[in-house]
């Protein structure tokens, strides 16, 4: 077996140090060495956006990430989302704008409108639909998804009062 | 909109945010394959490359002899199953074709049967000992189509299946081994007559492929087989109690030595009632010693689980003049997958189920074939058969000149109409449906422009009651534990609560839903058939009324009177001479008044009355490349009472676009070695938030009797009519009538170069 | 997922030492979007990994009068937003919005893309229809190929064992000259194409008449075709489309698809038509200055 390394890291703006094998993905690694299970695994090769995380505020799916690249970088995960015990703007409006029902594609959602609301504060229904296409889910017909999207974009540009 | 005065509710109706919510926005929230136990180990599974084939050989010692491995079972290591049924639930299952699907015996029957499994230190040493399991297989031709399989000269998959309500003449057999494992036959009037006398008659043919429920989260089980005995599972499932009993009835254990505990389930859809992986995790786990998980990755889950039914529709309807239907004929053929039980039998009652219809006829059969064995989808069986009976219904129409929504009217099913197979509806709200599409300022507006077309289409779901239990505790503090056994998939811990606080008249941020494991709470059985929030909600107003007589009791003692003398209203208790406490004050002083209280709830004994949705959608088709745009989507649906509109809006906008993925573009493709060839979600394509628009979602609210606050299920009417209303819209934008499922760019534009010609 | 080890290597120097393996053994990784997932099924199963992303040749991006030059390693997204690409070189950004989704474009790079070498890649054909040239290194030195010249088969190249691409290089877009890149597929994105093409079109100073033009064709053979005799029809006739439907039946004459779940082989040839057409006029409005009416996936 390749030997293992140790892989020096920043996830949620703590340092953090983890032992990996070439092998593990970033995934693995978060939710099986480092028990983030926040993260979630849909279908393992890049296609569902479960496992979205940000990589140097990229949005990556962690599945098709090695953990040993994670050497270095910064990482930021559902679990870095909220600021202590406060839900930010895009988990507010999911919770109360309804936009999950089993929830298992809420995280990776989360995620990938965070990287959105980043790089496009005042995203169009279009823009949303589009950069949102990598993050599938089943349950909601994205209606709602999109809804919230708009609405903590409204609501960090500070205009949303619902 | 409502067709009655609603009583005032308080809390029914509003829009309170969920009670699992701030740990599914989190990460927080543990789902199944989120759970990680001292000394767990992880397994990996064998699966077949064939779709048919015997197992000449199969020899696991080298795996065995990996380092790092610490258990390895095949089918071998499983109680032998006999020939019994068991009743599951939802109907009764032959255990042995139960057993041979959870683990092969000397078949595989479909590409990626599960044949063998490794216990190991690590995933990746599980996969790689797994490789090392010597395997030797005598290829058999495979067949994968109804039709084809109920030919006598096709290959069979079970050499135990006798046709059940087998015809002489009939396809299958009474007493030989077939693919086809049952005949539904139905029939009222005299549809000779009826046919005669129609002015126009139109019959189709119509194929639908195979598809899945596509939930995201992959099927998984952790299971401890402790040195006592005693089997824990923690799963995401859609039933603990079906559950517990496949998984002893698979093991031959007592029901009461299995205990399942609830994970957060990540959509289910009908797909996760069957057992696949807790058995084999458990013999696992007792051949080890040690806790084991077992998750399937997205291959498996698509090559292996799942999916609903392809099929062949035959459907013929005659009506008179006006539109009046007065004779329909249909002939349904289901794949069952590898073994049999697809949803014939809802297939053929719900076919001609929105239309009264007085000359009807149907008949079906449920056929084997080498895939994997169907499974509940949403509304099973429904989706085929509207697609079939909603497209050949607008083609009267238009015939007729009849506006697609007049003819609905015409001939909607309403109260006291008698369904082909017998049953006679109670007060049900499929005229409402259409009506409120017909009046939608969707329908209204004009859609210009050329190669958009407009359809709608009606569909039908019964909706089960079946049996729930609930409890529920009183804290001091005036706020209710309330203990559940049906696992949440969409919000249900909060409609349930809701319904609860409603009786009770309290806030529904005082109940603290939780879903509890097998042990901790009566029998309930799954979350499907669009039960939960009607049958559970039952169980919890049955509840909270147990609360309320006892509260009676203790004001009673309180006030030192008689229990006659006090009543419960609007949230608190009142005496007949004018004193009162509120449900809070009332609870502070309980220990002082004879102890803790708990409430007790059941439900089994109500039926639901069907639920019913009429679906609008624009779409546009790209002329050149056959590609259909869905440009608007409207649909509306009767639920009886909406407790939580949000979610009742989610269901029917999440049941619509897995609609409309299974009419356009979703489809299991296998080739012609009978191997499916897209087991990804990046070649079976669901619709992504890039592919639809947003879905206005109308509630309608015909109150279903048989419930206290009228609620009607909704989960699975929405998959209903997409397929048909937008087959009906591509026939209204370019004028071709397609009768396949999917719909998808190629057939369109063959369909579209056929006509140029 | 089978055992492998992993290497970082900082210079090609470094990097071609590693890679100097019998076949196969040793795999440069870019973004692993196509590498991980077929190490993780067993399509692959080499012993190691050479991450390539941190030798500075490989992440080149420049634009510059003599052209732009492109290291292989460069993401999708980078390429996407760089200015200089956007205004020259559109094609390629097309074809950079549309690879997987969001999260994929964060890693995938068109070295990889163009390296994994699928029928029906969709950086190919833009790279193709831009003129690209290879630079590609290995242990015998460096050599250049046309980007039509790169891909073989499906899933092989030109690369020798041992090889690298390190880079691509583009010449300075003509004045008047505009690209495109589209696909049909059956949903609107996170799909692979059915059909793809890329197309670069040159206008004379009237704006009206073609004067040069590059038609590359994806996902109707084993590798992307640069369809010569097309573009030669456009050349000299005026921007119309009486001129482009002219190149239809020479694009389809070249093309040689297979049925396959994406797409009949019939479907696909009726598609080059349609696709080139609407490619064509794209190209051309850009070419004018003008903004084509594009929507991907539509
Ligand atoms: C969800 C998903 C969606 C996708 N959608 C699309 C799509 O729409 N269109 C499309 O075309 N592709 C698509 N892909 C495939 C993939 O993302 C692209 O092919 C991508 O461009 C590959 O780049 P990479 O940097 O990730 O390559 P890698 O995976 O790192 O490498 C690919 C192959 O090339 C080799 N290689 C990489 N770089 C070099 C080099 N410099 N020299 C020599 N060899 C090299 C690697 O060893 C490997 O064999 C998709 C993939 C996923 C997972
Ligand atoms: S699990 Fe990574 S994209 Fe699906
Ligand atoms: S909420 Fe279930 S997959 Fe999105």
């Amino acid at each position: 077996m390749a030997k293992k390394r140790i892989v020096s890291t920043t996830i949620n703006g703590d340092a953090v140090e983890f032992l990996c094998e070439p092998r593990q993905t970033l995934l693995e690694i978060l939710r099986d060495v480092l028990e983030m299970t926040g993260t979630k695994e849909g279908c393992g090769n890049g296609n569902c956006g479960s496992c979205t995380v940000l990589m140097n505020g990229k949005p990556v799916t962690s599945c098709l990430v090695l953990g040993v690249e994670a050497e270095g970088v910064e990482l930021r995960t559902i679990e870095g989302v909220a600021r202590g015990s406060e839900l930010d703007e895009v988990q507010q409006a999911f919770l109360e704008g309804a936009a999950l029902q089993c929830g298992i594609c809420t995280p990776g959602f989360i995620m990938q409108t965070e990287a959105l609301l980043a790089c496009n504060p005042t995203p169009t229904e279009e823009e949303i639909r589009f950069h949102l296409a990598g993050n599938l889910c089943r349950c909601t017909g994205y209606d709602k998804i999109v809804r919230a999207v708009q609405c903590a974009a409204e609501r960090r540009a500070g205009a949303c009062h619902k | 909109m409502s067709t009655v005065e609603k009583p005032s509710y308080k809390v029914i109706g509003t829009r309170p945010i969920r009670h699992d919510g701030v740990d599914k926005v989190t990460g927080r929230a543990k789902y199944g394959a989120d759970i990680r136990l001292t000394g767990m180990l992880w397994a990996a599974m064998l699966r077949s490359p064939h779709a048919h084939a015997k197992i000449t050989r199969l020899d696991t010692s080298k795996a065995k002899a990996l380092p790092g491995v610490r258990a390895v079972v095949t089918s071998k290591d499983f109680p032998d199953q006999g020939d019994r049924l068991v009743e599951l639930g939802e109907g009764s299952v032959n255990m042995k074709h139960l057993a041979a699907n959870v683990l092969a015996h000397d078949k595989v029957l479909y590409h990626g049967h599960a044949i063998a499994a490794v216990a190991a230190d690590s995933i990746h040493i599980a996969q790689q000992a797994v490789e090392l399991i010597e395997i030797e297989y005598e290829v058999l031709p495979p067949v994968q189509d109804a039709l084809s399989a109920m030919k006598p000269e096709s290959p069979v998959l079970n050499t135990d299946v006798r046709t059940k309500g087998y015809v002489a003449g009939g396809p299958g057999s009474a007493d030989q081994p077939t693919n086809v494992a049952s005949r539904i036959y139905f029939e009222q009037g005299d549809i000779k007559k009826g046919f005669a006398d129609a002015a126009v008659v139109v019959e189709r043919e119509f194929h639908t492929a195979t598809v899945h429920q596509g939930y995201i989260e992959p099927h998984n089980a952790t299971v401890l087989w402790n040195a006592d005995g005693k089997v824990t599972v923690w799963m995401s499932t859609q039933g603990t109690f079906t559950a517990r009993q496949q998984t002893a009835e698979l093991l031959r254990i007592p029901v009461s030595d299995v205990k399942v505990v609830p994970m957060e389930i990540g959509g289910g859809f009908g797909g996760k009632i069957s057992v696949y992986l807790p058995p084999v995790a458990a013999m696992l786990s007792k051949l080890s010693g040690r806790p084991v998980q077992l998750v399937m990755d997205r291959a498996a889950v698509l090559l292996a689980t799942g999916p609903t039914p392809g099929s062949y529709i035959r459907v013929k309807v005659g009506t008179d003049k006006s539109g009046r239907i007065i004779a329909a004929d249909a002939y349904l053929a289901y794949e069952a997958g590898a073994y049999p039980g697809s949803p014939i039998g809802p297939g053929c009652m719900c076919i001609f189920s929105c239309y009264d219809i007085p000359n009807a006829r149907v008949e079906g059969y449920d056929v084997c074939v080498n895939k994997p064995r169907t499974n509940a989808y949403r509304a099973p069986g429904s989706t085929n058969a509207a697609f079939a009976m909603e497209t050949v219904l607008d083609e009267i129409a238009k015939q007729l000149k009849l506006d697609p929504a007049e003819i609905r009217l015409l001939n909607a099913a309403k109260e006291g109409t008698r369904r082909v197979d017998g049953p006679k509806y109670s007060r049900i709200g499929m005229a409402e449906t259409v009506e409120a599409i017909r009046d939608s300022a969707h329908y209204q507006s004009p859609l210009p422009g050329p190669n958009r077309g407009r359809g709608i289409a009606t569909g039908f779901w019964f909706n089960v009651g079946l049996k729930s239990s609930v409890t529920a505790t009183l804290n001091l503090d005036g706020k209710v534990s309330l203990l559940e056994g049906s696992t949440d998939i969409g919000g249900t811990r909060t409609s349930i609560a809701m319904q609860f606080a409603e009786t009770l008249g309290i806030p529904c941020e005082d109940v603290h839903p939780s879903v509890v494991d097998t042990d901790s709470i009566g029998y309930t059985d799954v979350t499907g058939g669009s039960r939960t929030t009607f049958s559970t909600g039952i169980a919890a107003v049955n509840a909270a009324n147990d609360i309320k007589q006892q509260l009676i009791e203790r004001a009673a003692i309180h006030w030192q009177t008689t229990p006659d003398k006090v009543q419960y209203i609007d949230g608190g208790v009142t005496c007949s001479d004018g004193q009162r406490l509120t449900f809070k004050e009332l609870a502070a002083e309980l220990h002082e008044l004879g102890g803790p209280v708990i409430g007790q709830g059941t439900s089994g004994k109500e039926a639901q009355g069907g639920a019913f949705g009429t679906h609008c959608v624009d779409v546009e088709v790209d002329p050149e490349t056959g590609k259909v745009q869905i440009l608007r989507y409207t649909a509306a649906q009767d639920c009886g009472t909406a407790i939580h509109p949000s979610y009742v809006e989610g269901q029917i906008q999440g049941g619509a676009v897995q609609g409309i993925g299974w009419a356009l573009n979703e489809e299991f493709w296998y080739d012609p070695k009978g191997l499916l060839r897209n087991a990804t979600f990046l070649d079976y394509r669901m619709p992504t938030c890039y592919d639809v628009p947003m879905i206005d979602a109308i509630i309608v609210e015909v109150p279903d009797p048989s419930h206290p606050y009228g609620v009607r299920g909704v989960g699975e009417v929405p998959i209903c009519p997409p397929p048909a209303a937008i087959a009906n819209a591509i026939a209204n934008a370019v004028g071709v009538q397609m009768t396949t499922l999917p719909m998808s760019p190629p057939k369109i534009m063959a369909e579209l170069l056929k006509q140029k010609k | 997922m089978r055992d492998f080890d992993y290497v970082a290597p900082t210079s090609l120097q470094q990097a071609v030492e590693l890679l100097a393996k019998p076949a196969g053994q040793a795999r440069p990784l870019a973004g692993g979007t196509d590498l991980i997932d077929h190490v993780r099924n067993g399509r692959l199963s080499p012993d190691v990994l050479v991450d390539i992303k941190k030798i500075p040749e490989l992440n080149l991006l420049e634009a510059g009068p003599n052209g732009l030059r492109l290291g292989a390693a460069v993401n999708c997204a980078t390429i996407a937003a760089h200015q200089a690409v956007q205004a020259q070189y559109t094609a390629l950004v097309d074809s950079c919005q549309i690879i997987g989704g969001v999260q994929i474009q964060s890693r995938a790079s068109v070295g990889g893309n163009m390296c994994n070498s699928g029928p029906a890649a969709d950086s190919t054909p833009s790279v193709i229809a831009l003129g690209g040239r290879c630079v590609i290194t290995g242990a015998q030195g460096t050599r250049e190929v046309a980007a039509e010249d790169f891909c073989t088969g499906p899933g092989k190249n030109v690369l020798k064992p041992g090889e690298l691409l390190v880079e691509l290089r583009f010449p300075a877009p003509a004045p008047h000259t505009g690209s495109h890149y589209r696909r049909f597929i059956p949903r609107n994105e996170m799909d692979i194409a059915v059909v793809g093409i890329g197309v670069s079109v040159t206008l004379d100073d009237t704006l009206k008449i073609i004067t040069a033009a590059r038609i590359a064709l994806g996902a109707v053979g084993p590798t992307p075709i640069l369809a010569t005799a097309a573009a030669q029809a456009l050349i000299g006739q005026p921007a119309t489309d009486e001129t482009y439907q002219k190149a239809v039946p020479l694009a389809r004459e070249v093309a040689t698809p297979i049925n396959d779940m994406r797409g009949t082989k019939d479907y696909r040839i009726h598609l080059v038509g349609v696709l080139l057409v609407r490619s064509l006029q794209a190209a051309v409005a850009r070419a004018k200055g003008e903004c084509p009416n594009y929507k991907p996936g539509h």
